[in-house]
């Protein structure tokens, strides 16, 4: 009993109500379709979930410097393209064993340059991302442009993305849950993490400290394009293969799943266990909308509304509900 | 007070006024030289020249990212940001290709009942900031979701239909005057410029530049932020209505919101404004809006494979921020990087 006390102080509310509204969706979806409580939904639930949760991991760390990283979607698509390009590019002796490595390294470069630009040359994250996005995008386009590239993940993409190493655990929740681990590590236990929720706090102090915040920054970019590239990378082992435009539906759920998870948009605050929350939340969210289908209720009574309309707008009630519960500022006073 | 006092001046204070007050446009003046370079480029490479109808179509392609980076300028001004201009700007081009049809009254109300949906979804917007007391980039990115939703429901399908000689009237040019750079004058003059002038709008710029100060002397935080809020939302209407008039119809495409979205703040940054609030008009960031587009259309001129704009663009746009850096280079105290 103590011991769930203590677990449970050491949560904070939001993690907690994240996941009280998990469960709740759960139940909820129970009593309508009864297979939502079946191990088999729960654990592809999960292995939907473990995509967004590599992506929205890299994230989170800019998010607790106080800085946004608005070049994910196309840092995904770079990171898929460019593991499947591998062998095209690099020949296909060296290039079909180091796909993965070098999609992630290509999205790890994309982080290099909004460190660079964000902790050197002191440039808003939000605009300098927006602008990588924008070259990211372009440079695809041009790799795609002139020929067909090879769009196939190779066979270990695949297997990392839908086999299942342990009987019953898919593969890419093993990859979320092994990046977790380290993240979790690295926020709590180290001093780097530690950097990272001063720096949120007060750049300046964390400055006079003498520590060099500017590599700091410069290192949680480019975690933040490689996690994202690695979810590009399992996005493509996942569909078989690469395409345009494959990270454009990630940027909404992956910032709204870090916010709903109670990090701070202003930085300083949040725990991983709320990342980990808020995108449970954000699958099932999706997911039960997909199952129940709302627009066929609309239908009935004459109004053809379609299916994308109630993703969009529950999502948006979602997420700004749920923040008036906990992420309310101070009154200034 | 403030005329009287500049009369009283001498001469060489004066000067040194309008220095000031060129310091103080600087970001403008960038902006337009930027822009004025580029479109002479753009003519002089063009072989037929500089008509009448290229213009007027450089124009309505301008003049809608210029409407909808005035409407971001607002938010950004109070050390915000409006994630959801774009998806006004969608939802009120799908509205527009539903209701601004018939005949002329018909027509009027149609266009009254978009500019009104803008001008609501601006308010949302301010009074869930201001009341909710949540970040305006999270706040703006959900109701943004709400509102392409809302346009989905209204428009599933592109299509639908508008009243044929206003939308004409809109798009045509005047003795090679373009009616959509007379729309912009028109929000300039009756939008911006009153804006600008009035308590909430000397408030706006004293909320970018510290609110906690602004809030102790007494100045309308709430009712500041919810109206440049609802002005973002009325400028996108406007916008909207423009692509309506340039298209003929609606239509409910997520990457043309996310596009104008964007797009808007980097016209904001080239129009230099600052992106930490207090400091920027919305007249730079017409320029900056028209600079983005003729990158664009150089690309044309240059013979450049058209699907290479977006790499320009970001480029433009890394380079405009970088600009900024320029300030590291005379910077006495290392601490200033910091904040």
């Amino acid at each position: 009993m103590s011991v769930l006390t203590y677990a449970i102080q050491g949560l904070d509310r939001a993690t907690v109500i994240a996941f009280g509204c998990v469960v709740l969706l759960l139940a909820g979806g129970a009593l309508i379709e009864p297979n939502f409580l079946s191990a088999d939904y729960v654990v592809q639930q999960l292995q939907v979930a473990s995509f967004l949760g590599v992506i929205a991991t890299g994230i989170m760390l800019v998010m607790l410097l106080g800085h946004i990283d608005l070049s994910i979607p196309w840092t995904i698509a770079i990171g898929g393209m460019m593991a499947t390009g591998a062998a095209g590019i690099l020949g296909p002796t060296v290039g079909v064993p180091l796909a993965i490595p070098f999609g992630i390294a290509c999205g790890a470069a994309i982080g290099l340059v909004n460190g660079f630009g964000v902790a050197y040359l002191r440039a808003p994250a939000m605009i300098f991302t927006l602008g990588m996005n924008a070259v990211a995008q372009g440079l695809m386009v041009f790799h795609t442009g002139g020929f067909a590239p090879q769009d196939r993940a190779t066979a270990l993409m695949r297997e990392i993305a839908v086999g299942r190493f342990i009987p019953g655990v898919p593969n890419p929740l093993l990859v979320w849950l092994a990046l977790g681990a380290v993240t979790i590590f690295l926020l709590t236990r180290t001093t780097l993490g530690r950097q990272i929720y001063a720096i949120g706090n007060k750049e300046r102090a964390v400055f006079l400290s003498g520590v060099d915040t500017r590599r700091v920054l410069l290192f949680c970019f480019v975690a933040s394009g490689a996690c994202a590239a690695a979810g590009g990378v399992l996005l493509a082992g996942w569909a078989n293969r690469s395409y345009q435009a494959m990270g454009d539906p990630y940027l909404l759920p992956t910032i709204a799943a870090i916010v709903l998870g109670g990090t701070n948009v202003l930085g300083g605050r949040g725990t991983y266990l709320g990342t980990v929350a808020g995108v449970i939340l954000i699958t099932l969210l999706q997911s039960i909308l997909s199952v129940l289908q709302p627009q066929f209720w609309f239908a009935e009574l004459g109004l053809k509304i379609p299916a994308e309309t109630f993703r969009q707008v529950v999502f948006g009630i979602v997420i700004i509900v749920m923040l008036l519960l906990y992420g309310r500022e101070r009154a200034s006073r | 007070m403030t005329a009287a006092s500049a009369t009283a001046e001498p001469k060489g204070r004066s000067r040194e006024a309008w220095r000031h007050r060129l310091a103080a446009q600087r970001g403008v003046l960038l902006a337009v030289a930027i822009f004025a370079a580029m479109f002479a480029i753009y003519g002089w490479k063009q072989e037929v020249g500089l008509t009448a109808s290229i213009i007027n179509t450089a124009a309505n392609k301008g003049a809608l990212l210029a409407l909808v980076a005035m409407a971001q300028t607002l938010p950004v001004l109070i050390g915000g940001l409006d994630l959801s201009v774009g998806s006004v700007f969608v939802l009120t081009n799908c509205l527009a290709s539903n209701i601004v049809v018939g005949g002329p009254l018909m027509t009027a109300l149609g266009v009254v009942g978009v500019l009104a949906v803008g001008l609501v979804c601006g308010v949302i917007n301010g009074v869930i900031v201001v009341y909710g007391r949540l970040q305006p980039i999270i706040v703006t990115l959900a109701t943004g979701a709400v509102y392409f939703g809302l346009a989905l429901a209204l428009r599933p399908e592109p299509g639908g239909s508008v009243n044929f000689e206003l939308a004409d009237l809109m798009t045509r040019s005047f003795y090679g005057v373009p009616s959509s750079v007379i729309l912009l004058v028109a929000a300039v003059v009756l939008i911006w410029i009153p804006y600008r002038r009035s308590v909430l709008g000397r408030a706006a710029y004293a909320i970018g530049s510290s609110e906690q100060a602004a809030f102790m002397s007494g100045v309308p935080v709430a009712r500041a932020k919810i109206l440049a809020f609802a002005l973002a939302g009325l400028l996108s209407a406007i916008a909207g209505l423009l692509l309506t008039f340039v298209t003929y119809s609606g239509a409910a495409k997520a990457a043309l919101g996310a596009d104008y979205t964007l797009n808007s703040i980097g016209a904001v940054v080239i129009g230099g404004t600052s992106l930490f609030g207090g400091s920027g008009s919305a007249i730079g960031s017409i320029f900056g809006a028209f600079v983005m587009r003729t990158v664009g259309d150089l690309l044309i001129v240059f013979d450049i494979n058209p699907v290479l704009q977006p790499l320009f663009v970001g480029i433009v746009l890394l380079f405009a921020v970088s600009l900024g850096s320029l300030r590291l280079l005379h910077i006495r105290n290392r601490l200033d990087l910091y904040r």
